[in-house]
């Protein structure tokens, strides 16, 4: 057993242990925080496999983006643990059916058909030279060129995703003065100013002297 | 004793089941159940990288950059509508969340 199937050992079994915490925590928060532990032994994985790009975005957008999200939104709804613990086990027996009928679906098809792939095919052939290939630079070939119209699909499914989550969640304020600027471009002379017809009216006289006399 | 593509294979399979039970026993938090449903797409994920790796194709690494693409936008969008079923219910039981229902 070399230091690569061990590391792997640990790393799965770390892995298994953050998932199985992730689904039977009590608290959000901690479900969240064994996510990130997951997909941190889940980057590790990917790093034995050679697949160092994916391994960094896993860690860059899952960790720091996704996951942060997650936190963010857990702490701001003030959920009631207690209701949402009521009748946990119920599903229990209906679950572990589910999981034991998948896991023996899986490993029928594994012992079936994966036992021989032993060996891993080396990147580079036997006859040329090592040269060291760099995983990041083949993905981005292969992306840029094969795969250039999935890539912009993607890109906008990204913008549809930002803009949908804002249109979502934003919420206007009652007691803001905001004003409409097409309603303030629109605006008329007549809106603002209007002019009143008022018949002249002359100023009684003012008699200068003692206003006592005259009432008298 | 070597890495096989089956150890990656049983790790992928074992991370699907154990987030399938999560699915089914957080029936009542609807925030566990959209990471049960994070886990999932990192064990499919776990499958492709494998695949690519044993199978020398790097094509299984461009479908593994799309997925976590596309499930970026799925939790941004479903914690977006969480927040809203949040704000209108007070409530993120899936069980009361049956307006719909006749």
């Amino acid at each position: 057993m070399d230091a690569k199937t061990g590391l792997f050992y640990v790393f799965a079994l770390v892995l298994l242990v953050a998932a199985f915490k992730v689904i039977t925590a009590r608290n959000p928060v901690h479900a969240a925080l064994y996510l990130v532990l997951a997909f941190f032994q889940a980057a590790a994985i990917w790093i034995l496999l050679k697949a160092e790009f994916l391994a960094i975005t896993l860690v860059l957008v899952y960790v720091g983006a996704v996951m942060v999200l997650f936190l963010f939104v857990v702490m701001m709804l003030d959920v009631n643990l207690d209701g949402v613990r009521k009748g946990f086990w119920k599903h229990f027996p209906l679950a572990a059916t589910v999981g034991v009928l998948i896991a023996l679906q899986m490993a029928a098809v594994l012992m079936g058909g994966f036992r021989l792939s032993e060996q891993p095919k080396s990147t580079v052939l036997a006859g040329q030279p090592a040269a060291q290939v760099s995983n990041t630079k083949e993905l981005g070939k292969l992306l840029y060129s094969e795969y250039l119209y999935p890539l912009e699909i993607a890109a906008v499914i990204l913008l549809v995703a930002i803009i949908a989550a804002i249109a979502l969640t934003l919420r206007e304020r009652k007691d803001s003065k905001y004003i409409n600027p097409a309603d303030q471009i629109r605006v008329k002379r007549g809106d603002r100013v209007s002019l009143v017809k008022i018949k002249p009216t002359t100023a009684a006289p003012v008699v200068l002297g003692a206003p006592e006399d005259k009432k008298a | 004793m070597i890495l096989t593509l089956g150890h990656f294979l049983a790790l992928g399979a074992m991370l699907f089941a154990l987030s399938v039970i999560g699915i089914f026993l957080n029936r009542k938090n609807l925030i566990v159940l959209l990471m049960a449903i994070e886990l999932m797409l990192l064990a499919v994920n776990m499958n492709f990288v494998a695949f690519s790796y044993y199978l020398n194709d790097m094509a299984g690494q461009v479908f593994v950059f799309f997925i976590l693409t596309v499930a970026a936008a799925e939790s941004a969008i479903g914690l977006a509508i969480l927040v809203l079923l949040f704000r209108n219910k007070s409530s993120i039981n899936v069980d009361e969340l049956n307006t719909l229902k006749g």
